[in-house]
């Protein structure tokens, strides 16, 4: 089994009166694509915006333990948890920058690293340093992953002119050229056609195995989360109900009672808060 | 102490106006959160047509003063509607959905247009108006100092708190002030279940220049100067009540607006008069820094 | 009115003149309202009081002009309905697309011709003169383009860094006596230094509310020049600012004794018009200064990530840049050159008051930002050229001037919200140019 990457412990959102999470605890291991899925207002993207610094959390700590390094996320600022402790993500209303190329997207990703090429600017601007170099090589893993997702052709193309299937494998490229140790996808599978939906198993994946990080994702279909994830967990109404192997997850009476929807009539608005 | 007392209820009286104004800061930020930049000016626009009615009034011989002042108010009250409508027609609708910087440019260019529309139309010089109402009680007194509260600032202060009244139960009774909270909730959602949301936009608009024609009046009234520029200061200074009292809360906008009002009353009375403004400006600054939901607003959640 | 025969053509051609006229009546009917009041009727001062004068014309013209443009718009409106808004913006797009394409030919002509026009208008003060103005105005709209069209971030104050920087240079001048060449960075770090003190707290704020604390504080800095009168002389101003030498050539026709001045070291006859020219080949070589660091910071991270900020910060965040210190950098580099242009605007004109630095100053230089597109610097230029030169060209016009900048700045926003000439061209390519081929057509 492999070793532990995020741990979340205890962790409970509240806005105002409205419990949108309450005390979930999992974990998601490296090398592993672990799946959350839920319902509709279950809160998968509240667990989300947790994790990655956007929501403080009320109660609750969420380790993501790098092997050498471990960092505690509640205590982190959003662009924090990117730039120190290597956490990607992706939106589940996407999220480019439109007005700018789709080779910018994915240099823009990697701007932490050419900051310091670039001397903070002061250097970059007489083209002293190695910034020339870095430069070159940020074009080298952004052209890697445009390979990967099949965008070469359209990179000098402004992001927002893609179609959607494309920006989605566009802001999943993006991410991954933040040099992740774990990526977070919310909802990549959503509004994809069959063969699209068929490509991203296969990327993700490739990028579990060939680039050996964790990879974590919300998902509101079972159906596409079954075929490629290692690990399981249900959310329902801001509660895990289950965790477990897609099999364990797929036979649990709860899970079941939760997309059957038994007790429908008493289904509270929860709303995606998303 | 007499002295003191005094101070409080001249920064009422100010802070009463800054209120009016205040609410349609807020109104407007809660429906479509934008800064309306040129609502100052729809204010000064109040005091203006104010003006321009009282003279046209003296002129044909209404001279019976609550008369008067009940005409001033509505045409006053009426022809700042129809410029707060107008421009949220022709300067912010055809924006919505657009990038976003465009409807706060576009209300810096309604701003500047406005004065200097009224710069080009009424002249540049100040405009005095005699004092219309003279007289007060006197409350206290002693070693010579006097603590008078004129009848001015009495019918000041009650007619904004008869205005806040009827105005909260407008918000909370009516259809109108359902659409307009659904609105500010999801404008989408509130589309959906068949609410005209063009139209509700536009009456909180309407409603807010109306308001602030009532200020405009005020401030007329009151000061007895107006000019083309007055709407610059007096916005910055409403919008900072709104922002103190909460952005989007109706009543922050009065508390913010009575608040901003006495501060700078008593900084003018107490330290400088030169750097009253500042002490506003410098308000903004702090309240957005250190408490940007204001005092009684709601935190923001960020949508991700 | 030929309502019924209109009718009878309307039929025919496609046009509903029933309902543009309901149209044009109704705006009509607006306009009267709102006209009827402030146009109608000016206040006028009269002996003991005010007094009112009715100007019905001029309602009337109001009212008529209203109902025939809206009247005509409706009627354009129903012919060219295919040209819908995604249409034009293209449209527009391809013309802003052209102008940058050319903008190397177009630039260097631009240049050329900068260079030229005070050796060609050297007996011409006034060209001259008006052509630092306008250069001026290049220079601080391609400033306030790094803070609005870059990094997205609505500065309505920048006026105030301008105040800074020109009395910046008039104090230390007049204190001190350091020469133009010393005191003009200095200026401009000082100004910086202001953009960052005031952004450290605010740039953390929603961009609506940082636009207001700018107005704020633009008005902050005015109110303190007006008042702090041991320190800037109040109302009163600075002058007697020191003129700038050309490397300690001095530009007087009897310099003190031990200074050489220009016309004695060249042998030349002296002439006022020496300092002017040179004056105005600073403020061109300033406003080039601040172009070219705009081209080549575009390029280098920090620019992509002022532009990524001003599309999504939300994503550039999930990307690890930290959004408070990337704005920080772009407010305070766009308060450095409006620092230097202060710098230049006080060792001009010699003699500087709070009153060069109001909200007007600020709204001029967002205009010219706005009208030739964010983000675009031959725009800039462009604009700067057809407002500030235009202005001048019209002076009796004055009084129109801001009204009509107001109008513009509604009008484009409405119209084309990024600006005339706004078209972007990516700051990387991959591979060769001939890749780029497809795509955003």
């Amino acid at each position: 089994m492999n070793r532990p990457l995020l741990t979340v412990e205890h962790l409970t959102m509240r806005f105002g009166g409205l419990t949108a999470i309450d005390d979930v605890s999992f974990t998601a291991r490296d090398r592993e694509i672990t799946a959350i899925i839920g319902p509709n207002g279950a809160g998968k993207t509240t667990v989300f915006n947790c994790m990655t610094g956007f929501y403080k959390p009320t109660v609750g700590r969420l380790t993501l333990d790098r092997g050498d390094r471990k960092f505690l996320l509640e205590r982190l600022d959003d662009y924090q948890v990117a730039q120190r402790a290597h956490v990607g993500r992706t939106f589940q209303n996407i999220r480019l920058f439109p007005g700018m190329s789709v080779l910018e997207n994915l240099i823009v990703a990697q701007h932490n690293r050419l900051m310091h090429a670039s001397g903070f600017t002061v250097l970059g601007l007489f083209g002293f340093g190695g910034y020339v170099a870095a430069e070159r090589a940020a074009i080298d893993k952004a052209r890697y992953w445009l390979d990967r997702v099949n965008l070469t052709e359209r990179a000098d193309v402004n992001a927002g002119a893609l179609p959607y299937g494309a920006q989605r494998r566009l802001e999943i490229a993006r991410a991954m050229c933040t040099d992740p140790v774990l990526l977070c996808l919310d909802e990549p599978a959503a509004g994809l056609n069959p063969r699209e939906s068929h490509e991203l198993n296969e990327l993700l994946r490739f990028v579990r195995d060939e680039h050996k990080i964790g990879l974590l994702l919300i998902e509101h279909d079972m159906s596409v989360v079954m075929g490629i994830s290692d690990h399981i967990i249900v959310l329902d109404y801001g509660r895990k109900i289950s965790d477990g192997s897609p099999a364990e997850v797929r036979s649990d009476p709860a899970v079941i009672r939760a997309y059957l929807g038994e007790d429908e009539d008493e289904a509270k608005s929860a709303g995606d808060r998303a | 102490m007499e002295y003191f007392v005094q101070q409080l209820i001249n920064g009422l009286a100010l802070g009463s106006i800054y209120g009016l104004i205040a609410i349609g800061y807020t109104m407007v930020y809660g429906i479509i959160g934008m800064i309306n930049f040129a609502h100052g000016d729809v204010f000064m626009i109040g005091a203006f047509v104010a003006l321009i009615t009282f003279l046209v009034l003296g002129m044909i011989g209404i001279t019976w003063l609550p008369f008067a002042l009940l005409l001033v108010l509505v045409v006053a009250m009426v022809v700042a509607s129809v410029y707060g409508w107008a421009i949220e027609r022709l300067a912010y609708r055809p924006l919505r959905g657009s990038f976003r910087l465009a409807p706060l440019i576009s209300a810096i260019g309604m701003s500047i247009l406005l004065q200097n529309y009224v710069q080009i139309t009424q002249g540049a010089r100040v405009k005095p108006l005699p004092p219309l109402i003279q007289g007060g009680f006197v409350i206290m007194e002693n070693d010579g100092f006097t603590v008078s509260l004129s009848y001015m600032q009495i019918i000041i202060v009650a007619l904004t708190v008869i205005l806040m009244i009827a105005f909260s139960a407008l918000i909370s009774r009516t259809a109108l002030g359902r659409a307009q909270r659904a609105c500010e909730q999801d404008r989408t959602m509130a589309a959906l279940l068949g609410i005209n949301v063009d139209r509700t936009i536009s009456l909180t608009f309407v409603m807010g220049a109306a308001l602030a024609a009532v200020a405009g009046l005020m401030f007329l009234v009151y000061y007895g100067v107006i000019d083309f520029f007055i709407g610059f200061l007096a916005g910055v200074k409403a919008f900072t009540a709104a922002v103190l009292g909460g952005i989007g809360s109706l009543p922050g906008a009065m508390l913010g607006g009575l608040l901003i009002g006495l501060i700078e009353t008593f900084w003018s009375a107490y330290f400088t008069i030169e750097y009253k403004d500042v002490a506003a400006f410098s308000i903004l600054i702090m309240v957005l820094i250190f408490r940007p939901t204001g005092l009684l607003g709601r935190p923001e959640v960020e949508k991700v | 009115m030929r309502t019924s025969s209109g009718n009878a053509i309307g039929v025919n051609s496609g046009f509903d003149f029933l309902a543009a006229l309901k149209e044009a009546g109704m705006a009509a009917g607006v306009a009267l309202a709102l006209s009827f009041t402030i146009i109608g009727m000016r206040t006028t001062g009269q002996q003991g009081g005010l007094g009112v004068e009715f100007r019905w014309n001029a309602v009337a013209i109001a009212v008529v002009l209203v109902f025939i443009g809206r009247f005509l718009l409706v009627l354009w409106r129903q012919r060219a309905k295919p040209l819908a808004s995604a249409d034009r913006d293209r449209m527009m797009d391809r013309v802003g697309a052209m102008v940058q394409h050319w903008s190397k030919y177009l630039g260097a002509a631009l240049f050329a011709g900068a260079v030229a026009i005070p050796l060609i208008w050297s007996d011409n003060r006034y060209v001259v003169d008006v052509s630092t103005l306008v250069l001026t105005y290049i220079m601080l709209g391609w400033g306030l383009n790094i803070v609005v069209g870059l990094a997205g971030l609505l500065d309505l104050g920048y006026v105030a860094f301008y105040a800074v920087g020109a009395y910046s240079y008039a104090l230390i001048a007049l204190h001190f006596g350091w020469s133009f060449w010393i005191c003009l960075p200095l200026a401009g770090i000082l100004a910086a230094s202001f953009g960052v003190l005031l952004g450290f707290p605010v740039l953390r704020l929603r961009g609506d509310y940082l636009a207001i604390v700018t107005l704020g504080f633009g008005e902050i800095i005015r109110i303190i020049l007006l008042n702090w009168y041991s320190f800037t002389k109040g109302p009163d101003g600075l002058s007697g600012i020191p003129r700038p030498s050309f490397f300690g050539l001095e530009f007087t026709r009897s310099p003190d004794d031990g200074v050489t001045a220009f016309h004695e070291f060249f042998n030349i006859e002296y002439s006022s018009v020496h300092r002017v020219i040179f004056l105005y080949y600073i403020i061109l070589a300033l406003a080039l200064l601040t172009n070219f660091f705009t081209l080549r910071i575009r390029k280098l991270p920090v620019g992509r990530a002022w532009e990524a900020l001003r599309e999504d910060e939300i994503a550039c965040r999930s990307l690890g840049i930290n959004p408070t210190n990337t704005k920080l950098t772009a407010f305070a580099i766009g308060a450095m050159f409006a620092g230097f242009a202060g710098s230049f605007f006080a060792t001009r004109q010699g003699f500087i008051s709070p009153e060069s630095f109001n909200f007007g100053e600020s709204a001029v230089i967002l205009a010219i930002v706005v009208l030739g597109g964010m983000g675009s610097q031959v725009g800039v230029v462009l604009a700067a050229v057809v407002l500030i030169g235009g202005t001048e060209l019209f002076r009796e016009l004055a009084l129109y001037r801001m009204l009509a900048f107001g109008i513009l700045m509604v009008a484009i926003m409405v119209w084309r919200p990024r600006g005339l000439l706004a078209h972007r061209e990516p700051t990387l390519l991959l591979g060769s140019a001939t890749e780029r081929t497809g795509g955003d057509r």
